[in-house]
């Protein structure tokens, strides 16, 4: 330390800002009688000093990113600095410590229950071939059907290469004798077409029983893919599907998962075919003549070359192509779910042009990859030409010199075209092999994104205990948006609770932590004085029911759609479920009772109908905790009051969550909770809160008013067909 | 809501009738909870406004002659023909017309879309494009020749 009497210093922030906002490298450094801002070198600089008064405060705001701690007392500010949100821990262990500067003991902090989720950029590189290594984890458990298949593989292709080799015997031993006047003995010629035969069939049978044990291994791969790549999704925070489109994720799991399987089964097969076929007939070709093996080998390191400069372009062409062509699919899933507001507002012609737009740009993308991708083919081929022309030459000329005789010649020349014929199908791997390393790609970066709400190490079960709640000191932030704040709040067991606000208060945030979509970002929620974070997710979410404002429908049978939550419930019980939702007697209109097909391609059934429809499933679960995210929203007001029973009938007894936009609806809460702009603002009961006019005096006010207008036109209940 | 005391009989317009403790008699309609998968239980008897009136678990559970009124009423109302044989198919893309030999005599269906052949434990449901359902209990049932014809369209 530079200065010989420095106190010990509580607390340090990093400032990257200065107060007008420019970057800079400062620190600001608590101790217990000053702050101090000091240039961030190995021994500062001081650059000002604020000494601490009994009455100061800090007090932290942050917007869109910036931070600001302003140093406050009850008359003025007397200093700010500014940071961005990267600091933002070190701002609040700062404060922490200011507050608690007067004891000498540090506080202590809580050591975190769960371990802290970390999440993995979504695209740290480009795709590098050895990516597709990372596949080796789903080939593993077939390594020995791999490895036979390998065998095979290497077995059938050295058949294949039995015959170029007998034609050296036919033409020198048979061929050119014949020519200078001698018979041809048919003893000779027998046994050479026999081996020619007897090579073509072991090469056809080997051939067929490779590709038949490496297809079906291949084909067992992208099915483990498919589903672990599912199962892991579907672990995965909604967060996660948040921020991704439903189009490019059915994409992945669909199409790249094929093309993976393609690539294995097909294009690799293929691949380390020609691999061993070329070095086996270099091998053949060296041992038979060096020189002309040579010369013969030539064009190859050209064309490796070739394949290795084109290759770049091709990859980030393909990746561009790839990623335009899920902006196409993304097109069609955001218009077909959508089609009544493009029809409603007549822009089909917009969409239209939309994806006329998307396949414009796909069109000039993949013209751009195909001028390099078609010059590579007839180049290959034309080496091959090239490289033909060569052999001939150079094989007259030996010929001439009497040291190579016109078989070998000849069987050269049948190899090589083999050879480079393999060489153009060859080329081909390099396209394939990158366009198969983005969809690898594609593919893992589903499997890396770890699960948002991690489970304990040691569960504790949350079964068989009292539905309690309460939220001690809630904070939840989205990036850097604040959205709930120091929420404090205890529900008992069986007591409904209200949550009123305006929209964006941060009502469904605050469901959605009770329901552990998302973990706390500070503070914690406890059940029956357990932290939430020490169940299982699985074993805490059987404890909740959830009623949704557009209730979702799966395609099947009513009676599955009831009994989702509980698949083994009884025929028995889903009747008495839907008999307390007040859904039995619409649902024994349909043509088949419980039997009848409803969710997207089924029967239609109107908003109301769907809504007990969900209420009958949540009351099968028999949950102890019930959340009602406006339950009601979506309907009209006479059907309001039937879903109303059927919800008062659901209350009785559970711990209850309501969100309703419609006070009226919350006429049965124990207590109402206002929430305004992520804090709680008022709590108390209907008319305490009317008596106090506050928030909640203010938007009953404002319902009123809204109701006495709207109730000249009601509206009536449209059957909407379930199409989610 | 069990029958108990209550009790089924038919009238004039041969209508099922509930009679009730302290009010006339009122006409019903059975109707299936579980249409496809249980047809014999879990009945219910439903008013003409569509009100639930009773609801029987088990027609076995009922006096022979009340359950004997509610199966010849269900009869009477529902067909669901079964599928023995299919005959001929004009056109293997929807919509396609069918000729087909059922247990209730030859009958011509027109199928709109795949879609409306429905699956459920080994058997098919097949709702014509007028909504009659017609039903394959178990495929094996069926010859090779309906079998072949169907799968195009599985």
């Amino acid at each position: 330390m530079p200065h010989p009497i420095s106190p010990p210093v509580l607390a340090e922030i990093s400032l990257d800002l200065t107060t007008e906002l420019a970057f800079c490298r400062h620190r600001l450094v608590l101790t217990a009688q000053h702050l101090r801002l000091e240039s961030s070198e190995s021994s500062p600089t001081v650059l000002a000093e604020w000494p601490l008064a009994a009455g100061d405060t800090l007090i932290f705001s942050d917007h869109a990113g910036v931070g600001t701690l302003a140093l406050v007392d009850a008359h003025q500010r007397k200093a700010h600095w500014r940071f961005t949100m990267k600091h933002r821990a070190q701002a609040e262990k700062l404060i922490e410590r200011f507050a608690a500067r007067a004891t000498p003991s540090p506080a202590a902090t809580p050591a975190p229950v769960a371990p802290v989720e970390h999440w993995l950029d979504d695209s740290p590189d480009t795709a590098s071939t050895l990516t597709l290594l990372r596949l080796w984890r789903f080939a593993r458990p077939y390594r020995n059907r791999l490895l036979l298949g390998f065998f095979l593989t290497l077995a059938a292709t050295a058949a294949t290469l039995v015959p170029p080799y007998l034609t050296m015997p036919l033409m020198d031993d048979v061929l050119i004798p014949f020519q200078n006047g001698q018979d041809i003995d048919p003893w000779i010629v027998g046994k050479y077409l026999g081996g020619l035969l007897a090579a073509a069939l072991v090469a056809w049978g080997l051939g067929w029983a490779r590709t038949y044990v490496l297809a079906r291994v291949s084909e067992r791969i992208g099915v483990d893919i498919r589903t672990t790549t599912y199962n892991h999704l579907l672990g995965l925070s909604l967060d996660y599907f948040g921020s991704k489109r439903t189009g490019d994720l059915m994409a992945r799991i669909g199409a790249e998962t094929d093309r993976i399987n393609l690539f294995l089964s097909l294009h690799l097969l293929d691949f380390a075919t020609d691999v061993l076929m070329i070095v086996m007939t270099a091998i053949i070709l060296f041992s038979i003549n060096p020189w002309l093996a040579l010369v013969t080998l030539i064009p190859l390191p050209i064309i490796a070359w070739m394949i290795h400069l084109v290759r770049d372009r091709l990859r980030t062409g393909f990746e561009r192509a790839d990623r335009v062509w899920a902006q196409v699919t993304n097109i069609l899933s955001d218009t077909i779910p959508g089609i009544r507001v493009v029809k409603a507002f007549s822009q089909e012609a917009r969409e239209a042009e939309r994806f006329t737009a998307a396949n414009r740009q796909s069109l000039h993308i993949n013209d751009r990859v195909n001028r390099v991708w078609s010059l590579f083919g007839p180049t290959v081929t034309a080496l091959t030409e090239f490289g033909l022309l060569i052999v001939w030459a150079f094989g007259i000329w030996q010929v001439s010199q009497g040291s190579i005789t016109v078989g070998v010649l000849t069987a050269f020349l049948a190899y090589i075209s083999r050879f480079y014929s393999r060489m153009d199908s060859m080329s081909r791997i390099v396209a394939v092999t990158q366009k198969t390393a983005a969809g690898t790609k594609r593919i893992f970066d589903i499997l890396d994104h770890e699960a948002g709400v991690p489970d304990p190490l040691q569960p504790e079960s949350p079964a068989n205990r009292p539905a309690a709640l309460r939220l001690e000191q809630v904070d939840f932030r989205h990036g850097n948006r604040h959205i709930l704040n120091n929420i404090t709040l205890s529900i008992p067991q069986g007591a409904m609770i209200g949550l009123v606000g305006h929209s964006g208060s941060g009502k469904t945030t605050l469901v959605n932590l009770i329901a552990r979509f998302y973990d706390v970002s500070a503070g914690k929620i406890l059940f029956d004085g357990t932290d939430i974070r020490q169940f299982r997710v699985a074993d805490y979410r059987q404890q909740i029911g959830l009623v949704l404002q557009e209730p979702f429908l799966f395609f099947g049978t009513i009676a599955e759609n009831i009994a989702y939550g509980k698949p083994e419930a009884t025929r028995e019980e889903i009747i008495r479920a839907a008999r307390a939702a007040h859904a039995h007697e619409f649902i024994l209109r349909l043509p088949q009772g419980y039997d009848s097909l409803v969710g997207e391609r089924g029967q239609a059934l109107s908003g109301g109908e769907r809504q007990r429809i969900s209420i009958a499933r949540a009351l099968l679960i028999d949950p102890k905790i019930l959340i009602l995210d406006e339950a009601t929203a979506s309907v009209d007001t006479e059907t309001e009051q039937e879903i109303q029973q059927a919800l008062d009938y659901l209350v009785q007894g559970r711990t209850t969550i309501a969100i309703a936009h419609r006070l009226s609806t919350l006429r049965q809460a124990d207590l109402l909770v206002v929430l305004d702009q992520g804090q709680i603002v008022e709590t108390g009961e209907h008319h305490e809160l009317l008596a106090r006019q506050g928030h909640y005096y203010r938007l009953y006010q404002a319902q009123i008013k809204l109701n006495e207008a709207g109730s000249q036109a009601p509206a009536p209940e449209e059957p909407t067909h379930a199409a989610d | 809501m069990p029958l108990t005391n209550r009790r089924l009989f038919t009238n004039e317009f041969n209508q099922l009738l509930l009679s009730e403790p302290d009010s006339p008699p009122i006409v019903v309609i059975p109707v299936r909870a579980f249409a496809l998968s249980e047809p014999e239980r879990l009945i219910a008897l439903v008013d003409t406004q569509g009100h639930e009136r009773a609801f029987i678990a088990d027609l076995a559970d009922l006096a022979a002659d009340d359950a004997a009124l509610i199966r010849h009423t269900l009869t009477e109302r529902e067909l669901v023909p079964e599928i023995l044989r299919i005959d001929k198919v004009l056109s293997f893309s929807t919509p396609s017309q069918w000729r087909v030999t059922t247990n209730r005599g030859a009958s011509e269906l027109t199928l709109k879309s795949e879609d409306d052949i429905r699956r459920f434990h080994d058997g098919l449901l097949i709702t014509d494009t007028h909504g009659l359902p017609y039903r394959i209990p178990t495929l094996s049932t069926l010859d090779r020749h309906s079998r072949r014809l169907l799968a195009r369209f599985l």
